[in-house]
């Protein structure tokens, strides 16, 4: 699966949380979860979830801590693709 | 000095009609919203029927955010849709997420009956049995919680007073209405969303039918399964939704011309302490007749006032018993008596949403000037025989009415009742 392809489910799997709507539509790799979505961040264990459903693989804790913006996501869920 | 607390907005999420037009018709032409369940044929229940209100998953979308769904059981559905209807049905607009102004004179008292027992046995209890429990996600602990609903409603209507969940068996919805009519009296808010919602699962009908108080006799033929006030009741039929009235004080009502329904002129609660006959599961008739005692005379009305009776009446052996209280504490001969009807014939017993459900339902019948028929009771039990004359088999068209008592009688022993008078602008 390419970063891109990563990217664009990652978005989708946000976007119900999404409560900026306008910077959501010019998000990109840099655009931090909690602060620029303006996300619940009790919702973050939801996404983090979600993730591992979409992609089949397993979150830890940890590694859920590290995700703040959209690319630490994808960044995450590549590396534990390639394992 | 105490304020007078009115009734401008309703919001009713019924087995046999969501939103105050279909109910309004389908209490007038006595349509039962009972129906099949198959889950509970699957379960194995003795009661295989119930009442589910119809299509409110696909309204729900226009209610709430994709968001706000994945946190919502149908008990948090029903209740938010109930209330968010209530408070626009009274002129007032749903705030915008953005609008960071919090409205502190207005509050919530919605409670439930038994609570998120259908996400306890869908997803909790297997979750954690399973080693699961990190699966379970964010929005547990919101959908379990007793506050969980009027806590949804906080949210949705930036509401600042005191917001909060009561809970007793099957008066809760009588009861927080009382709770929210206490608080505007007393000052201490100006505007209160009171009422109960209770969810759509077999896991909170289960222990219901072991204890085989509900209706097995009528599995075929669901609409006549709920038979209060009959000589051929066989138990009460489980049931769900929400119903919610925003209460307000008289003078913020009139002062921005809003629709009155009704005003509430007194009310009681209290518990017949297990004993004289009562139990856990049983009343002790001293108490409930002192609970309607103590409301008629705190509305400062004579018993003769009272234009009809919606009683609790859930169809099982208490209703004659239930009726000869009414009369006792009333002091009225069959004669005297005034028409007494059960809303439960036609969406079953709501346990902790029953009381307002049916609240709503008595507003509905003072503002259109009618009072519901009590369907399934062709053969009224003989213990009450002396009071047929009272029970409306059809629709009573009763243009003067003035004055509605509503009782809830609840596990517990606990008993509520409150006095209803529409509002003829004094």
């Amino acid at each position: 699966m390419s970063r891109e392809d990563v990217f664009q489910k990652v978005m989708g799997i946000i976007k119900p949380f999404v409560k900026n709507e306008e910077v959501f539509q010019q998000a990109d790799e840099s655009t931090n979860i909690l602060q620029d979505l303006k996300v619940n961040s009790a919702r973050l264990v939801d996404i983090i979830l979600n993730f591992e459903d979409e992609f089949d693989v397993e979150v830890e804790d940890e590694d859920a801590d590290s995700v703040n913006t959209v690319g630490d996501a994808v960044s995450l869920i590549m590396e534990k693709l390639s394992v | 000095m105490n304020s007078r607390v009115v009734v401008t907005g309703l919001g009713v999420v019924a087995p046999n009609g969501v939103g105050l037009i279909e109910y309004s018709q389908a209490l007038r032409a006595g349509k039962s919203g009972i129906r099949h369940v198959p889950v509970m044929e699957e379960s194995k229940f003795g009661c295989t029927v119930g009442g589910i209100p119809q299509g409110v998953d696909a309204i729900a979308e226009d209610y709430f955010t994709a968001e706000d769904l994945m946190a919502m059981n149908t008990s948090h559905r029903y209740g938010c849709i109930a209330a968010m209807d209530a408070w626009t049905d009274a002129g007032f607009e749903r705030p915008s997420p953005d609008d960071d102004e919090v409205c502190w004179d207005a509050g919530a008292v919605i409670g439930s009956g038994i609570g998120g027992l259908d996400t306890a046995g869908e997803r909790l209890i297997p979750f954690v049995d399973s080693g699961r429990v990190r699966r379970l996600g964010s929005t547990m602990v919101e959908q379990i919680m007793g506050s969980g609903p009027s806590a949804r409603v906080a949210g949705l209507l930036a509401l600042g007073n005191q917001v909060t969940a009561n809970s007793s068996a099957c008066s809760t919805g009588t009861e927080a209405i009382l709770e929210g009519y206490r608080r505007i009296q007393s000052g201490r808010a100006r505007r209160m969303l009171c009422g109960g919602t209770e969810g759509s699962s077999h896991y909170i009908w289960a222990g219901f039918d072991a204890m085989r108080v509900l209706s097995r006799k009528y599995n075929d033929e669901p609409t006549r399964a709920s038979r209060p006030l009959s000589a051929s009741a066989a138990g009460f039929v489980p049931s769900s939704g929400a119903g919610v009235l925003l209460l307000e004080n008289l003078e913020d009502a009139e002062s921005r011309g809003a629709r009155i329904y009704g005003e509430i002129l007194g009310g009681a609660v209290n518990c017949g302490g297990h004993r004289r006959g009562g139990s856990m599961t049983a009343p002790n008739p001293d108490g409930v007749q002192m609970c309607i005692r103590r409301a008629v005379e705190e509305s400062g009305i004579g018993s003769g006032e009272i234009d009809a009776i919606n009683g609790h009446l859930t169809a099982t052996g208490a209703d004659s018993s239930e009726v000869l209280s009414w009369a006792k504490a009333l002091e009225l001969s069959p004669e005297e008596f005034p028409l007494i009807t059960s809303t439960k014939s036609m969406i079953g017993h709501a346990l902790g949403a029953a009381g307002a459900l049916e609240v709503v339902a008595c507003m509905l019948m003072l503002d259109g000037g009618f009072v519901h028929p009590s369907i399934n009771c062709e053969d009224v039990h003989p213990k009450i025989e002396e009071f047929a004359g009272s029970i409306p088999q059809t629709v009573e068209e009763v243009p003067q009415m003035k004055t509605i008592i509503k009782a809830g009688f609840g596990f517990g022993d606990v008993n509520v009742c409150a006095v209803f008078r529409k509002w003829l602008n004094n």
